[in-house]
C-alpha cells in the first residue's frame, strides 16, 4: 500500500489477544501547566487492534493525555514508547522531528472533534485523501484519485462530491472525509478527541456505525477520548475513567460500565441511560 | 512589415531628463535650498533619516528635493548611500534619562520630576488653515526662561524602583548588537532586531498596525508612560584610545509605553512595556512602534497571538516602505513572457471548457 | 557632504565576500535557498536587486557581461543594468549569448545552449515555492528541511481534477539533484528542460527576500509532475515570423487593433543571429540596428 519504507503488517497479527506485543505504552505520564496538574501518573499498554476509551468529566485532563500520547504536546513526567514498523519499541521522546512527523502520516492517524482542524478546508476531497499518499511518494495521479475514490466509498460520501472542497460539505461528510483523509495510509494506531461531538444524534449513530466497522476490518489499535460513555460503550474494548487529571478506574468496558467500583464512575454512569 | 521596438536607452535618458526638469518646475521660482527644506520642512527631514536609518539632515534634505518631495523616495535615496558606507563599529548606547529635552509628556502621571514640558507640538492647535504663513510670516519669539537643571528621570525609571514595571530586559554580556542590514534575518527573531525593524518601518504602516491593536486587534492596554524629545549625546568607545569619545548629539523622540500584564503562577503581577525611538521629532512614529512592540511581545508574555500586529513575521515582512514599494511597482516591469504563458494557458482551458460543453449536435457536426 | 564613491562592481569587497559565501554554500546545497544579509542597492527591490548583487559579487574585470529581461537585452531594465555595470565596473558588455561569461537575466533562459565558461544569473521576486500553499517562512524551512513536499503534489492534484492537466504556466516548481524543490523564478516552463544537466553554473538573487540559490553545472534538474500527468514544455503553433525558428519561446505581438497578432522569439540575439544567418519567416525585415549616436527612431 505505500510506496515508501513501510513493509506490509504482518497479517497473522491482527488477533487481539494473539498479539503479545503492546504497540503503545504509557509509564508515568504526567503534564502540568504551572500549578494545575492537567494529567498526573497515567500508565497503560495498547495491544493492536484494541479500542481505549478515555472518558471523564469536562476538565478531568483527557484531551492533554492524548497531545501527550500522540507526541503533540511535551511530557512533564514519564515516557510514551511506540512499537514501529519494523518491530522495535521506541521512547516518542527520542525520536527526531522527521520521524515523528513521518509517523504522523503514515502509521498513525489523528481525528479532531473540529474536522476544520484536520482537514484542508479549500482542497478538494479528493485530494484532502489523496495528500498522505503523495506525502509518501505515491506518484500516478490515477492511482491517487482511485484510492481516493475508494476511501470516499468506505466512508459513504458519494464519489461524485470528490472534487468539492469540504467546505461545501455538511457536518457529518466533514467528519467522515476526515476519518477517510487519515485511514488512507493503513494506519495501526489512530487518535480520536470527541469525533462525535457537536453532530446530530441520528448523524452520530450513523458515523459511530461507520468507525465500528472501519475498526474491526483495519484491525485499528484506538485510543478515543469522549465524555459519552454510549460512545466508550458501542466502540470500545476498555474504559479508562478520568478524574483531577488522574486515571481513576481503568477495565473491560462492560465490566466499568456495567459495575463500577468508583463512586465518581457510578455517578458517570447513572447519568446515562443503559443500553 | 515587422520591426521590433529598439532605442530603449534613448527612452530612458530622455525619460530621465524630462523628470529633472519636472523637478526644477517652473524655473521662474526660486530654487528651493537644503537649508530651506533642513529648516522649514523638519519633520519630514526627520522622517527621512528615521526610516533610511541615516541621521544626517543634510543628505536628508537633498534626498527629499531629488525625490521631489516623495518621502518614500527619499529614505530610499538614504537608504542606498547608507548601504555603502564602512562601519567602524556600534556606538555606546545612547542615555535618553540625561536627554536634554525640548518636549515631554506622561499622561500616567499628573506631576513627574523636571516636570512636563509640551515643546513645539501640533496638540491643542486648531487646525484652522493659516492664510497668514503662506508670505513673509514672520513668528513672535518665544517665551524664555532660565533652563532649568532639575534632573528628568524617565517615567519607566520611576516605575521600575517600586518594581511595578518589568524591568528593561538588558543584553547579555559581550552579545553584539544584532544588525538586519548586515545579517541575515531569521524568525524567530530577537528583540533587538524587531525594534530596528520597527524604527526603520514605515510610519504609516505602523501607525495602522498600532490603531489595530488599539481597536481590539490584540488589545495591550497601553498608556503613554512618557514621549520625550530632545538632545542627547552620541559616543564611540574606540579601543585603541580606551575610553568613549564623544562623536556629538543628536535629536531624538522616546516613546515609553507601560501596559498591562496579569503575571502567572511564577511571577508577580507588573506593568509591561512597549518601546519606541526614532531621529529627531517623530511622536507619531514612535507611539505607533512602542504599540506594536507590545504587541510582537505577545508570546513572550504567553499571551495568545492571533491579531496581526502581534504576528512577528507578518510584521517584520511587511514594514519596511523600500521593500514594499520596489515589489509593488515591479508590476511596471515588462512581464511578457510570463503574460504570453498565462495568456497560451487560457486559451487551451477556454477551447477544453468549450469543447467540453458543446452542445452534442455540434460535436457530432464538428467530428 | 560626504560625496560617495564606489568600489568595483559597486559593492565593497567585505560584502562581496559575504555574498560569495552564500553563493559557494549555495552551489554545495543545489536548491537550497540560503539567506544572505541583501544590502539596499541603488535600483528597487524586485527590478532585480537579488541578480544585481549576485553578479556583483562575482564579476570580475575580464568578464564579459551580457544583461536580459523577457529574453531582449534592449527591454528598458536590462538596459538599465547594463549600463549600471558599464559604469561601476567598467566590464565589457555584449548582446551575444555565446560570447558572454556572465548573463543575468529576469524570465528567460536564453535559446542559445550555455557552455561551462558561463554563469547564468537569475532575478527572483519570489524564491519560496512553497510561499503561495503556506505564507509562513517559519514553516516552508520546516518543510523544506524535512523533505515534506505532499503538499506541492496536493496543488498540482488540484489541477489535473480541476482542468484536466496541470496548470502552471511558469515558475513551474522544480525538484534539483533529487532533494530541494526549487522555484524556477518566473521563467514560463517552456525553458524548464534548460535548466536540466546544464553545462552553466546557474546563481539565483532574490534581494528584497534575501536569499541565493544554486544549481551547479550538470546537475538533475527535474520539473515536478505525476506519472501519468508528465511534465509538458509549451509549445507554440506557428514558427518565429521573423527567423523562422520552430523551438524558440515567441512573443505575441499585437499589430492591429482588429485581432491581428504574430508571433516573434522572445530571444532577441537568437532571433536577429538566425536571420543574419539567412533564416527569414513570414514577416521579416531587415534587423534594425539601433545607431550608436543621434540616430533619428526614438
Ligand atoms: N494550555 C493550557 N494551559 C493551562 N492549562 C491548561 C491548558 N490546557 C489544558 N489546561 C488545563 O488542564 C486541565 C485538563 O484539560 P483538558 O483539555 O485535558 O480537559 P478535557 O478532559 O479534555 O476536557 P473537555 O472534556 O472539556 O474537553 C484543565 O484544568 C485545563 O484547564
Ligand atoms: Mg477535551
Ligand atoms: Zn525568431
Amino acid at each position: 500500500m505505500i510506496e515508501q519504507d513501510l513493509p506490509d503488517q504482518d497479517v497473522a497479527d491482527r488477533d487481539v489477544l494473539e498479539t503479545d506485543q503492546p504497540l503503545l505504552i504509557a509509564a508515568g505520564l504526567g503534564k502540568s501547566y504551572g500549578r494545575i496538574a492537567a494529567c498526573r501518573d497515567v500508565s497503560f499498554s495498547l495491544y493492536p487492534g484494541e479500542v481505549l476509551a478515555i472518558v471523564g468529566e469536562s476538565g478531568s485532563g483527557k484531551s492533554t493525555l492524548l497531545q501527550l500520547l500522540s507526541g503533540q504536546l511535551a511530557a512533564s513526567a514519564g515516557h510514551v514508547s511506540y512499537r514501529m514498523r519494523d518491530g522495535v519499541t521506541r521512547d516518542l521522546a527520542t525520536l527526531g522531528e522527521a520521524e515523528r512527523r513521518f509517523l504522523f502520516r503514515t502509521d498513525w492517524g489523528f481525528v479532531h472533534q473540529d474536522p476544520a482542524q484536520g482537514l484542508r478546508m479549500a482542497v478538494s476531497a479528493g485530494a484532502n485523501v489523496g495528500e498522505r499518499l503523495m506525502a509518501v511518494g505515491w506518484n500516478h495521479y490515477g492511482r491517487i484519485r482511485d484510492t481516493a475514490s475508494d476511501w470516499l466509498t468506505r466512508v459513504e460520501i458519494d464519489v461524485a462530491r470528490i472534487d468539492d472542497a469540504p467546505r461545501t460539505y455538511s457536518g457529518g461528510m466533514r467528519q467522515r472525509l476526515q476519518i477517510a483523509r487519515n485511514l488512507v495510509t493503513e494506519p495501526r494506531l489512530v487518535f480520536m478527541d470527541e469525533p462525535t461531538g457537536g453532530l446530530d444524534v441520528s448523524v452520530q449513530a450513523r458515523l459511530l456505525d461507520l468507525l465500528r466497522s472501519l475498526v474491526a476490518e483495519l484491525n485499528l489499535a484506538v485510543v478515543i477520548v469522549t465524555h459519552d460513555l454510549a460512545v466508550a460503550r458501542l466502540l470500545s474494548h476498555r474504559v479508562m475513567v478520568m478524574k483531577g487529571g488522574r486515571v481513576i478506574e481503568t477495565g473491560l468496558t462492560d465490566q466499568v460500565l456495567d459495575d463500577p467500583r468508583e463512586p465518581y464512575t457510578q455517578l458517570l454512569v447513572s447519568s446515562i441511560l443503559p443500553p | 512589415m515587422y520591426v521590433a521596438v529598439k532605442g530603449g536607452e534613448r527612452a530612458i535618458e530622455n525619460a530621465h531628463r524630462l523628470l529633472a526638469n519636472a523637478r526644477r518646475g517652473d524655473q521662474s521660482v526660486a530654487d528651493i535650498t537644503l537649508d530651506q527644506i533642513s529648516e522649514q520642512l523638519g519633520l519630514a527631514v526627520d522622517r527621512v533619516m528615521s526610516e533610511g536609518s541615516l541621521y544626517d539632515r543634510e543628505l536628508a534634505a537633498l534626498a527629499i528635493k531629488q525625490a521631489r518631495g516623495d518621502l518614500i523616495e527619499a529614505i530610499f535615496l538614504v537608504r542606498a548611500f547608507r548601504a555603502t558606507l564602512p562601519r567602524f563599529g556600534a556606538s555606546e548606547p545612547v542615555d535618553t534619562g540625561a536627554m536634554r529635552v525640548q518636549r515631554r509628556v506622561s499622561s500616567t502621571f499628573k506631576d513627574i520630576p523636571g516636570g512636563q514640558i509640551l515643546g513645539p507640538t501640533f496638540d491643542y492647535t486648531h487646525r484652522l488653515l493659516d492664510p497668514s504663513l503662506a508670505e513673509g510670516f514672520v513668528p513672535e519669539a518665544p517665551a524664555t526662561a532660565e533652563a532649568s537643571t532639575a534632573p528628568t528621570p524617565r517615567v519607566t525609571d520611576i516605575l521600575g524602583r517600586d518594581g511595578l514595571i518589568e524591568p528593561s530586559p538588558q543584553a547579555e554580556d559581550g552579545a553584539g548588537v544584532g544588525d538586519l542590514t548586515r545579517e541575515p534575518l531569521n524568525f524567530p527573531a530577537n528583540r533587538d532586531l524587531r525594534l530596528q525593524n520597527l524604527a526603520r518601518g514605515d510610519e504609516g504602516f505602523l501607525l495602522a498596525m498600532g490603531y489595530s491593536t488599539q481597536r481590539g486587534y490584540g488589545r495591550n492596554h497601553p498608556f503613554a508612560g512618557e514621549i520625550r524629545f530632545g538632545e542627547v549625546e552620541v559616543e564611540f568607545a574606540a579601543e585603541d584610545v580606551g575610553f568613549a569619545v564623544p562623536l556629538g548629539s543628536i535629536e531624538l523622540t522616546e516613546c515609553q509605553m507601560v501596559n498591562q500584564f496579569k503575571g502567572s503562577a511564577t511571577e508577580a503581577p507588573c506593568f509591561t512595556r512597549g518601546y519606541g525611538l526614532a531621529f529627531g521629532q517623530s511622536e507619531r512614529k514612535t507611539m505607533s512602534m512602542a504599540l506594536v512592540d507590545r504587541a510582537l511581545r505577545a508570546r513572550e508574555l504567553g499571551e495568545e497571538a492571533i491579531a496581526p500586529a502581534q504576528d512577528e513575521e507578518f510584521v517584520m515582512s511587511h514594514s519596511d516602505n523600500v521593500q514594499a514599494t520596489g515589489f509593488v511597482e515591479h508590476l511596471k516591469l515588462p512581464h511578457y513572457v510570463d503574460f504570453q504563458s498565462e495568456l497560451g494557458l487560457l486559451r487551451k482551458l477556454r477551447k477544453e471548457f468549450a469543447e467540453a460543453n458543446a452542445p452534442d449536435a455540434m460535436k457530432e457536426a464538428a467530428e | 557632504m560626504n560625496a560617495p564613491a564606489y568600489n568595483f562592481a559597486y559593492l565593497d569587497e567585505q560584502t562581496k565576500r559575504m555574498i560569495r559565501r552564500a553563493i559557494l554554500k549555495a552551489i554545495a546545497i543545489p536548491g537550497y535557498q540560503v539567506p544572505f544579509a541583501s544590502r539596499e542597492m541603488p535600483m528597487p527591490y524586485g527590478w532585480g536587486t537579488g541578480g544585481v548583487q549576485v553578479t556583483a559579487a562575482i564579476l570580475g574585470p575580464q568578464d564579459v557581461l551580457k544583461v536580459i529581461d523577457q529574453g531582449s537585452d534592449d527591454t528598458t531594465n536590462a538596459i538599465s543594468i547594463r549600463k549600471f555595470f558599464a559604469r561601476t565596473a567598467g566590464v565589457a558588455t555584449t548582446t551575444a549569448t555565446d560570447e558572454a561569461t556572465v548573463i543575468q537575466t529576469r524570465h528567460r533562459i536564453p535559446e542559445t545552449a550555455l557552455h561551462e565558461n558561463q554563469v547564468l544569473v537569475y532575478q527572483v521576486p519570489i524564491p519560496e515555492p512553497l510561499r503561495f500553499l503556506e505564507p509562513r517562512e517559519t514553516e516552508t524551512r520546516r518543510m523544506h528541511a524535512l523533505a515534506e513536499y505532499g503538499l506541492m503534489h496536493v496543488k498540482l492534484y488540484e489541477d489535473i481534477a480541476r482542468f484536466g492537466h496541470i496548470a502552471t504556466a511558469y515558475a513551474y516548481p522544480v525538484k534539483v539533484n533529487a532533494r530541494y524543490v526549487m522555484d524556477p523564478s518566473p521563467t514560463p516552463k517552456f525553458d524548464n528542460p534548460k535548466m536540466d544537466n546544464c553545462p552553466a553554473l546557474q546563481l539565483f538573487g532574490a534581494g528584497r527576500e534575501k536569499r541565493i540559490y544554486a544549481i551547479p553545472p550538470y546537475t538533475q534538474v527535474v520539473s515536478l509532475d505525476f506519472e501519468d500527468h508528465p511534465f509538458e514544455p509549451y509549445r507554440f503553433n506557428a514558427p518565429c515570423a521573423l527567423c523562422a525558428a520552430e523551438n524558440s519561446y515567441l512573443d505575441e505581438i499585437v499589430t492591429d487593433d482588429k485581432g491581428g497578432r504574430m508571433f516573434v522569439c522572445s530571444d532577441t540575439d537568437y532571433c536577429e543571429s538566425r536571420q543574419a544567418a539567412g533564416h527569414h519567416g513570414s514577416q521579416s525585415a531587415a534587423p534594425y540596428k539601433e545607431k550608436a549616436q543621434g540616430g533619428s527612431h526614438d
